[in-house]
């Protein structure tokens, strides 16, 4: 693999007496996508959290680029706009028309022209094929079509790496196919993404590595193949079996005539 | 048809003298809305920080005025604090005081709550896009904040335009007064003249606060 991106080293976090991460480990490489999988409570979303400095640490470090990214950094907020983050919940300004919540933080944060960013964000719009919707608000669209404008958000600012939250999990079925559509162009065109999901199928298409995350530690990691095909954990077999299904029928009674 | 004694009205310069009441009752609540609205905004945002001290002095002043019935406070600015200290206010000034005080005790705590409204994860999502504290308030918290006082913020504003008509109590010639003036006056000749006269007073308390509502219900509907 080529240079590392993001790198968490020993990294503990504590909600008081919960002990959430656990002397955890993680290292990204530029291009890669890294699937991060685990039964629901286990601290994905508050690993992702911490990359981002939403969250404070209570032991271990993370680094962007070798520059720690801490709720303590002084350019915290440029270190941000290198990581891009869309969360489950649907969390575009409900204010702002579709293009103005895209090109808010280009104009503001980096300081771009209105045509510039807008420029842009049209551009990157039609490509989720959402260019319609650019001056609708957030109210009047659907589920899937605001995690689509979440996602072209992020991407506007150019960030070196993306987090993705659960970004389908409250979507109806029939719109999460368009949003992991986009995910994955996004992984073809070579985007460096972490990416936490329920979607096991998604996950094995779209993972060049997976992690499955229990008990605050990476307790298997692997490509798709192996950890799908032949988990060699205990924890690892028992969280793929919770998505597979069985029913023992009984044999059927000879029909009475 | 009987007699309304809206004849009174037309007598003299009786309307216009109502119309000049209106107008006091009318200054005295706009300004104290100003002063409101402008220390009210102030206040509301100082009880949205962490600062347990302003906090508590805040709500304890909040709490203080809620409880005290408006016209207590009327009665303490006006007569009891211009013997207890000496010092001379008129009556249109110790109205205002009060219903500055009043408003913005109220209006600081519509400001608190719909600041403290807006869901963290629009904080969370600006601090994502790399959007400082500052920004996130100016650009993203701050324009929810004023779509939602909107309505609420209207609602005391017409509740403090309506009691103002309790300064008459402290010798403030406003509308009510001129009315019960009028009545007092044209007691003999039309001894039904409270009805139209009251009557009318309605109908301008009507007129000064429906354009408001109106207002409040377009941008509630532009802003949805
Ligand atoms: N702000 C918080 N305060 C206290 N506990 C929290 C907080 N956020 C998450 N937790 C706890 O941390 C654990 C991990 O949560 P989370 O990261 O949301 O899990 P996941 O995303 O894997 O479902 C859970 O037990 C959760 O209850
Ligand atoms: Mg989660």
């Amino acid at each position: 693999m080529s240079n590392p991106i993001l790198t968490l080293s020993h990294l503990t976090k504590r909600f008081d007496e919960l002990l959430v991460l656990d002397d955890l480990s993680l290292t990204v490489h530029e291009g890669e996508v890294v699937v991060i999988v685990g039964p629901s409570g286990c601290g994905k979303s508050t690993l992702l959290r911490c990359m981002n400095a939403l969250e404070e640490i209570q032991g271990g470090e993370i680094r962007l680029h070798g520059e720690l990214v801490s709720k303590s950094s002084k350019n915290l907020t440029e270190l941000r706009q290198k990581i891009g983050m869309v969360f489950q919940s649907y969390d575009l300004f409900p204010h702002l028309t579709v293009l103005e919540n895209i090109v808010l933080a280009p104009m503001k944060v980096q300081k771009r022209s209105r045509e510039d960013a807008s420029k842009e964000a049209m551009a990157l719009l039609a490509r989720v094929g959402l260019e319609e919707k650019a001056a609708s608000y957030p109210r009047q669209l659907s589920g899937g079509q605001k995690q689509r404008v979440a996602i072209v958000r992020a991407l506007c600012m150019h960030p070196e790496i993306l987090l993705f939250d659960e970004v389908t999990a409250a979507l109806d079925p029939e719109m999460v196919r368009e949003v992991l559509d986009v995910i994955l162009r996004l992984a073809d065109q070579g985007k460096t993404m972490l990416i936490v999901t329920h979607e096991m199928q998604f996950a094995r298409a779209v993972a060049d590595r997976i992690i499955l995350l229990e008990a605050g530690r990476i307790q298997e990691e692997g490509t798709p193949e192996e950890f799908f095909d032949s988990p060699k954990t205990e924890r690892a077999k028992k969280f793929l079996q919770t998505f597979t299904f069985e029913r023992k029928r009984l044999e059927q009674p000879q029909s009475q005539n | 048809m009987p007699d309304l004694g809206l004849s009174v009205l037309l007598k003299g310069k009786n309307f216009a003298r109502i119309l000049g009441g209106l107008g006091v009752a009318l200054k005295i609540s706009l300004v104290s809305v100003a002063i409101s609205l402008l220390l009210g905004t102030l206040l509301g945002i100082l009880m949205t920080w962490k600062n347990p001290l302003s906090r508590a002095i805040l709500r304890l002043y909040l709490e203080f005025i809620r409880i005290m019935p408006q016209m207590v406070l009327l009665f303490l600015v006006y007569f009891g604090t211009t013997r207890a200290f000496g010092w001379n206010l008129s009556g249109e000034l110790s109205s205002v005081i009060v219903f500055s005080l009043w408003g913005t005790a109220e209006m600081s705590d519509l400001v608190r709550g719909a600041l403290t409204s807006i869901p963290a994860h629009q904080y969370e999502s600006a601090a994502a896009l790399g959007l400082s504290k500052r920004q996130s308030y100016f650009f993203v918290v701050l324009p929810q904040a004023v779509r939602r006082l909107i309505p609420l913020s209207i609602n005391l504003i017409t509740r403090m335009i309506k009691t103002t008509s309790l300064v008459l109590m402290i010798g403030v010639v406003e509308v009510l007064k001129v009315a019960q003036q009028i009545i007092e006056a044209n007691r003999m000749s039309s001894p039904n003249a409270a009805f139209g006269i009251y009557l009318t007073v309605l109908l301008l308390y009507f007129f000064a606060c429906w354009p408001i509502s109106l207002l409040a219900k377009y941008l509630e509907r532009r802003w949805r």
